[in-house]
């Protein structure tokens, strides 16, 4: 039961978005843009500033993924379906899950056009450990997006929605975004850290569960106004 | 666990937002097979009592039972038994009318799901636009899909909050002889409207809310317009 709702929910989200492509083309235009003004103010003749490229991708991420909690909450506060969901007899959990896999796939879409980038405009090798860099981009997205959805659910009918989410969500998320941004640096160095990004993933992956735990224990009442 | 209930008790009831008071000890019961309908002006508190009767809002004060089950007990079970229609529809406009209504069927794990949403486009009279996307509907043909998905799980209790806003005449007659067939099967209905002509149409009890406060709840017996006339008017200062 719980995981039929989230896949529901999820695949419901898919489809909307794939029909629309507004939350899609609006994050990835966005990530893309940031990238490409960093790439002009950080790389000088063909050489990036050290560490610059982790850094980029991470704030990248982020601000595509704030953008695309926004939309996607701010679809089902239009017809006010967010209430039709809490209403269905189904664990109220289970659409959290839901939200969030619809928004980590999303983020993972966008990060897929955004890695090819930085590694072309900031000369990093991100083919060097190609699993691990999908590990630590998987995890910190995860991490962020759990944090995000949540916040997100819980502003959607709030007036300053727009500014809150922001406010609440980075200062709780800085652990996750560090320990990507550290953790994909010592991916781009030449020679790769594998040892070093591995900690790092292991440290996100605790994050993961300490947020989408805390998360599962805190929606349903947090979404009884 | 299959719930069901022949009652729904609201007693002294209130519900506050910040030091707003939006409810003020609202104590009312409405039965199956009844129309109970929610009348007051702007900001009289009906929307906030038919959200709490809908589990989506916490009271402050007071409970509500429906037949044995408390609102502090109410779980998916409860839910199950629960309708509503909100006038902002509830319905994805990116999918189509058929889509929105599998959503929902499968979201509430119902059974029969090609044949229950094929029935309920037929309620709807869409069956002929049932893959056509909601956003190109008009506000009439949502309105009666909103409804048929409220409907969809064969809830005990249905709540529907200014049902009649935008539709024309011969659809607040679908809608009312709709709403009759509901209540001849025994379901409990509880409406919001300012309508007064569609009121005395259907309603049998009706409860005149105004500041938050239930200043009457009387049978309807068609004579509504001097009811609430009546109710509102003693009471203003």
């Amino acid at each position: 039961m719980f995981f039929r709702v989230a896949w529901l929910v999820m695949r419901k989200d898919l489809t909307v978005e794939v029909r629309s492509r507004e939350i899609l083309y609006t994050t990835a235009f966005f990530a893309v843009a940031c990238v490409l003004v960093f790439s002009f103010a950080l790389v000088k003749e063909g050489r990036p500033l050290e560490d610059a490229a982790a850094g980029i991708l991470w704030i990248a991420v982020a601000f595509a993924g704030t953008l695309a909690l926004g939309r996607t909450f701010e679809r089902e506060r239009h017809s006010e379906t967010l209430r039709a969901l809490m209403l269905a007899p189904s664990p109220r959990a289970a659409i959290y899950v839901g939200k969030l896999l619809g928004i980590v796939l999303l983020l993972l879409v966008v990060e897929a056009v955004l890695v090819p980038l930085i590694g072309l405009l900031f000369n990093v090798p991100i083919l060097a450990r190609p699993l691990l860099l999908t590990g630590l981009l998987a995890a910190g997205t995860v991490g962020f997006a759990a944090v995000g959805t949540l916040f997100a659910a819980m502003l959607v009918r709030a007036r300053s929605r727009d500014v809150l989410l922001p406010v609440l969500l980075y200062p709780i998320t800085i652990p996750v975004v560090i320990g990507g941004v550290r953790g994909t640096a010592a991916l781009f160095e030449l020679p790769p850290s594998g040892e070093v990004a591995g900690m790092w993933m292991a440290l996100l992956l605790f994050f993961d569960v300490v947020f989408v735990t805390l998360s599962l224990w805190t929606f349903e009442p947090l979404m009884t106004e | 666990m299959k719930v069901d209930f022949e009652e729904v008790a609201v007693r002294e009831l209130s519900r506050h937002y910040g030091r707003r008071r939006a409810l003020w000890r609202v104590s009312l019961t409405c039965r199956a097979g009844e129309v109970l309908g929610l009348l007051g002006p702007n900001g009289a508190g009906k929307s906030t009592l038919l959200a709490i009767l809908a589990t989506l809002l916490a009271p402050s004060a007071g409970e509500v039972r429906y037949g044995d089950i408390g609102l502090r007990d109410a779980g998916p079970a409860l839910r199950a038994r629960l309708g509503f229609l909100s006038h902002d529809l509830h319905l994805y406009p990116e999918l189509t009318a058929r889509e929105n209504l599998r959503f929902f069927a499968r979201l509430y794990g119902l059974d029969r799901v090609a044949e229950r949403v094929g029935e309920a486009l037929a309620h709807a009279g869409l069956s002929e636009r049932g893959d056509d996307l909601v956003s190109g509907f008009s506000r009439g043909m949502r309105q009666r899909l909103a409804l048929e998905r409220a409907l969809l799980h064969e809830p005990r209790l249905l709540l529907l909050d200014e049902p009649f806003t935008g539709l024309d005449d011969a659809s607040v007659g679908a809608l009312v002889a709709r709403l009759r067939a509901l209540r001849e099967a025994g379901r409990i209905v509880v409406v919001v409207t300012h309508d007064l002509d569609v009121a005395e149409a259907l309603l049998d009890r009706l409860a005149v809310l105004k500041d938050g406060r239930l200043v009457a709840l009387e049978d309807a017996s068609g004579r509504i317009r001097e009811h609430y006339r009546a109710s509102i008017v003693s009471r203003t200062p």
